[in-house]
């Protein structure tokens, strides 16, 4: 039997509607004073994330890409410009454990089990042991990892211990994920076979997902919309709303309308470039 | 199992040298003695004697070889001379003896194991302070650094004296000084340890707005194991030194230091020998211990050993 405060809460969800935005940015800006002087890591970026959305993220590196994750995460403070997550400022959002972050790195505890390891979110946000194990199973269950719990990290693979790690930032049910290159450091084959796993999870889950990269194909396969961004100072220079179907087998990136999104991107990518 | 070779080859090779510099090194005694017993000895006075170097002696006098390695009282003593005062002494007495090794180790021993415990506990306790606390940081440090570089030699006595003079004996003057020895290693280990989580792991625990408490002790503490082992074994090690060097200078009546004393004092070199010999098996023993504890807690843990 569902509480009254839970049955207020899905009525308030149903209320938000699937159109407001979940992470909205005005005018963001943020300068980091390094010893060589100020760095403008972002300037100017206005985007909207609506619930569902996956969005991701591409540019070469310095464009602000993982800083701007990093504001929405309320890991850094931006120094200009406003931006809400679900409603609240980042770090409102952070302490109500809005979201799961998924670093580049797997970021495993050695000394923890894979359990463990997924545990460690719970044991911090206070679940209860029963709640605990039966999430520990569910989220393994949902990243192919069902049977491995008892599994010390260097006992699994480098793409294994990733999926791992998407386990570890599924198990407190936050709405949002986000993830800084998160398959950056695997070969092609098992980042393959981990973007078609992220894209059924998201569609079982009807996450909203930020997506740090610097590959076209991963962006253009994984989002609903591609934000280009450029450096020097990071800012967003194109927004694109894939007309891709949801449901999407990994041969679509042979498809016309895969390679015009594709040259999209890169043209993008290059403008950003000029100015080199 | 692989490094056993290795390691006999390396005590084959201290004992047989050992076994040759006998010879030399006690040949003017045998002499000496040989005149005294009315054996031929060239050259025939002990003052002639004094312008040959042992080995020059030995060259002239091989037939008295044999008779270097059963002085009584000899410069150094032979392998087998020590390890039959060793097996006299630990295994021949009863341990309640005053010529016992077993009754001296444990003396030792446990001043020792109550240095190593205040001088562990006081290092992390200083560690966690140092990570946790800027002005710690700052100030501490510079002090422990600073204190490693007195002699403790120079050291020990004073202490000693001081608590003696506020009515402190017995056991606790001699851990003051096997904890002022253990702490360091166990300070520095860790300090190192507790920093060695990095960025990401730190982030990690922010974006689930983890306390300090809980980053502490699920996050700082667990990653500092491996190396709080590391100080543990450099820190036993120190902690016998402490506790002896604290027997020599104060006349101690027990422990392997106050043997040590003993044998130096009265011209029995294969007394302080059989000490030291027993001072640093048991050290090996104890740095033994610690080694089984953490490849157990490491394995443990999921970790291999460092």
């Amino acid at each position: 039997m569902p509480t009254v405060a839970e049955l207020a809460g899905q009525a308030l969800q149903k209320e938000d509607g699937p159109s407001k935005a979940v992470i909205a940015a005005q005018r963001l800006d943020l300068t980091f004073q390094t010893n060589d002087g100020p760095v403008h890591a972002l300037k100017d970026v206005n985007l909207e994330i609506s619930k569902g959305d996956f969005v991701s993220f591409i540019g070469p590196s310095g464009c602000g890409k993982t800083t701007f994750l990093r504001c929405i995460a309320g890991l850094e403070a931006p120094t200009g410009g406003e931006i809400t997550v679900n409603g609240m400022t980042p770090n409102e959002a952070r302490r109500a454990r809005a979201y799961g972050y998924v670093f580049q790195a797997a970021g495993l505890y050695p000394w923890r089990t894979i359990g463990g390891n997924i545990k460690l979110p719970l044991e911090i946000m206070g679940f209860s042991k029963a709640e605990q194990t039966e999430r520990v199973g569910r989220v393994l269950e949902l990243v192919d990892l069902g049977g491995f719990e008892k599994k010390f990290p260097w006992q699994l693979s480098g793409g294994m211990q990733q999926r791992a790690s998407i386990a570890r930032a599924l198990a407190f049910d936050a709405d949002i994920l986000l993830m800084d290159e998160p398959f950056g450091a695997l070969d092609e084959i098992v980042r393959d076979h981990l973007n078609e796993q992220l894209l059924q999870l998201w569609a079982r889950t009807e996450k909203t997902i930020g997506f740090v990269t610097h590959s076209i194909p991963e962006a253009v396969y994984l989002s609903t919309k591609i934000v280009v961004m450029s450096p020097r100072p990071g800012r967003i220079t194109d927004v694109i709303d894939s007309p891709l179907p949801k449901e999407r087998p990994l041969d679509i990136r042979d498809t016309p309308e895969f390679i015009e999104i594709a040259h999209r991107v890169r043209d993008g990518l290059r403008a950003g470039h000029v100015d080199d | 199992m692989k490094s056993v070779l290795p390691v006999l080859t390396v005590v084959g090779a201290i004992l047989l040298f050992w076994v040759v510099s006998v010879i030399p090194m006690n040949m003017h005694l045998t002499a000496d003695q040989a005149q005294r017993d009315g054996l031929v000895v060239s050259p025939a006075t002990p003052t002639e004697r004094q312008a040959y170097s042992g080995l020059g002696l030995t060259l002239k006098n091989t037939g008295l070889i044999s008779h270097t390695y059963v002085l009584e009282r000899p410069r150094l003593p032979s392998p087998h001379q020590v390890g039959v005062e060793m097996w006299d002494t630990i295994f021949a007495k009863k341990i309640t003896s005053r010529r016992s090794l077993v009754y001296h180790g444990w003396v030792t021993l446990s001043a020792t194991l109550l240095g190593f415990a205040i001088g562990t506990t006081l290092g992390i306790q200083l560690a966690v302070g140092i990570v946790y606390n800027k002005a710690m940081d700052m100030s501490v440090m510079p002090w422990a650094i600073a204190s490693q570089t007195i002699p403790i030699l120079a050291l020990a006595p004073m202490i000693i004296v001081m608590l003696g003079a506020i009515g402190i004996q017995g056991l606790l003057p001699k851990s003051v000084i096997s904890a002022y020895l253990s702490f360091f290693p166990v300070v520095v280990g860790m300090v190192k340890g507790l920093r060695s989580p990095d960025g990401m792991q730190l982030d990690l625990l922010r974006t689930y707005h983890a306390s300090p408490a809980q980053g502490f002790w699920k996050l700082r503490l667990p990653a500092s194991v491996p190396y709080l082992f590391a100080s543990l074994k450099i820190g036993i090690s120190a902690s016998l030194v402490g506790a002896i060097v604290a027997e020599l200078p104060t006349g101690a009546r027990a422990g392997f230091g106050a043997r040590m004393l003993v044998g130096d004092q009265y011209g029995q070199p294969i007394v302080t020998w059989a000490a030291l010999f027993a001072a640093a098996i048991t050290a090996a023993v104890l740095v033994g211990l610690f080694s089984a504890i953490e490849r157990q807690t490491l394995r443990r843990m999921g970790m291999q050993a460092a």
